[in-house]
């Protein structure tokens, strides 16, 4: 079973208006990997020029910041919901 | 239905002469409209002024004859033209803090009393009202941002006073206050199961699906602007000059930047010598991802989940973090956090000595500020600003259980001699001495 992933507008122009997308991807890096192939626009904006995930994107699996579950090293289960979101400010 | 894009491509834009949105990582410029990242880079956008345009305009001598509010410092805010601000909102006091200052080690200390501020005494009424005048000149019919609770207050508030429609989303621990405070305006308020960063989170879909204007999201870049004006009010009222530290709280990390922010402009526009402020900044431990950073010299924030009474700062992941964090350690500053302990023994040390009611992020700030003395990162004869960010008739819940409530004694003055030499020991002299001033 894919993982489905979750896009806010501002990725859609790079996926041909697509907000979301299955994936096989075992784990965060087997997402980017999905990501270069599928959609390399998309991968360009979210990747820095080290290929490194730009530090203002935040990755929730489901309700979950995906730091709290081991960053790199958690294996996405059947179902989750992965969702891609620039972080934001708030707060003093 | 979504009629504004968040990437700008909409009729809600507006241009100025004197600001616009720029990309501080990448540089590229947007003009006005309700966005927070760049579309590129996805870096935190803010706002930019040409400076030299109002060198003229922002003079001391004008900004003296304007009004006691935040609005005397119009000129350096992203206000669209046309929109005409009238509530007081800021020009707080900046008192001397003599009677904590003796117990604390410093001679020079100052608090930033913002726990007055109007019209929800808190700071966020600064911020809110620029993101609001926004707001109405996008054309948002309704507004929204994701709260600790002081936002909410404040947005509910100014709403309110607008005509705006508001629907404020906090995490569903808040103090019992801070959602009275905001049900009381009329706003639709959404208690979310989760902390801040969930909310958060939450917003960003909703700002991402309505037509809603969230003035901590897609409003962001202007709500934060309306910090700087703590900064500008600490240099006037210091009789323009600016002070050698600074001490601020940290949630997200935006507002100590903002007032590095305004006090570069001042120097700028020669509205005070140049000076190097040292920058410090105060977190609870149970909620201390920028204050790690900075103890650890690095700028990458790891989140945490929060737990501390001190709930306004409660924002595990700070999107300010890593800028903020190198913008203290570039300033020669420091950043302390301090247990929940500490944020009550704050708060009550606050009161006793210069009568002022800070709620728990304020306890933080005077905790820290102890801390910062007692630990020599800031001398005592240095002029030390601490900046007191919201009211503690908001958060009474985290004194529950330090004051007893007393017995009731019958109307006799025996029975109140009697009470007090109980109470605390007093004695006869103490009532004698008194009843002969009365006489005379």
């Amino acid at each position: 079973m894919p993982i489905k992933v979750v896009l806010p507008t501002a990725f859609t122009r790079h996926t041909d208006g697509r907000k979301q997308f299955d994936s096989a991807a075992e784990n965060l890096p087997g997402l980017l990997a999905d990501i270069d192939k599928t959609f390399p626009a998309l991968s360009t904006q979210i990747k820095d020029d080290d290929g490194k995930l730009r530090r203002f994107i935040n990755i929730y699996v489901n309700d979950e910041d995906i730091r709290f579950l081991g960053g790199e090293t958690y294996a996405f289960q059947d179902g989750d919901e992965v969702m891609l979101i620039p972080s934001i400010a708030g707060g003093i | 239905m979504l009629i504004a894009s968040p990437l700008g491509e909409s009729e809600m834009n507006y241009s100025c002469s004197r600001y616009e949105l720029k990309c501080n990582d990448c540089g590229k410029r947007f003009g006005n409209q309700p966005l927070s990242a760049c579309p590129d880079c996805l870096a935190p956008l803010e706002v930019a002024y040409d400076l030299d345009a109002v060198r003229g305009i922002f003079t001391r001598e004008n900004i003296a004859a304007g009004p006691p509010s935040i609005w005397r410092y119009a000129a350096l805010l992203p206000i669209p033209d046309g929109f005409q601000p009238d509530l007081p909102v800021g020009f707080t006091p900046l008192i001397h803090a003599k009677n904590l200052g003796k117990r604390i080690g410093a001679s020079n200390l100052y608090v930033k009393n913002d726990a007055v501020c109007f019209p929800t005494l808190s700071f966020k009424d600064r911020v809110v009202s620029v993101a609001l005048a926004n707001a109405r000149r996008f054309g948002f019919e309704t507004v929204g941002c994701s709260s600790t609770g002081n936002l909410a207050n404040s947005v509910a508030a100014q709403a309110a006073r607008l005509g705006i429609k508001a629907c404020i989303l906090v995490p569903s621990d808040l103090e019992p206050a801070k959602i009275l405070n905001t049900q009381v305006y009329g706003a639709r308020l959404v208690r979310i199961d989760g902390n801040y960063d969930h909310v958060n989170r939450l917003c960003t879909q909703i700002a991402d699906e309505y037509t809603w204007g969230f003035v901590n999201v897609n409003l962001r870049p202007y709500y934060a602007e309306g910090s700087k004006t703590v900064g500008y009010e600490i240099a006037e009222k210091l009789g323009w000059r600016l002070p050698d530290n600074v001490v601020v709280p940290m949630a997200g990390g935006s507002l100590i930047r903002k007032i590095r922010k305004a006090f570069q402009e001042l120097i700028y526009l020669g509205l005070v010598e140049e000076k190097h402020v040292r920058f410090f900044g105060a977190q609870a431990t149970g909620c201390s991802p920028i204050s790690i950073a900075v103890k650890q010299g690095t700028e990458d924030i790891q989140p945490q989940k929060p737990n501390t009474i001190a709930r306004s700062l409660a924002i595990g992941n700070p999107a300010d973090g890593p800028a903020a964090a190198k913008m203290i350690r570039d300033s020669g500053g420091w950043a302390e956090d301090v247990s929940d302990v500490e944020v009550v023994s704050g708060m009550q040390e606050l009161a006793e000595t210069e009568g002022i009611f800070t709620e728990t992020a304020g306890g933080v700030t005077t905790a820290v500020t102890a801390r910062l003395y007692a630990d020599g990162r800031i001398s005592r004869d240095e002029i030390t600003v601490a900046c007191i960010t919201g009211n503690g008739l908001k958060t009474t819940d985290a004194l529950a259980g330090h004051y007893a409530e007393e017995r009731a004694i019958r109307p006799r003055l025996a029975d109140f001699g009697a009470y007090l030499e109980e109470l605390d020991g007093t004695r006869e002299p103490e009532l004698a001495v008194a009843g002969a001033d009365h006489a005379n």
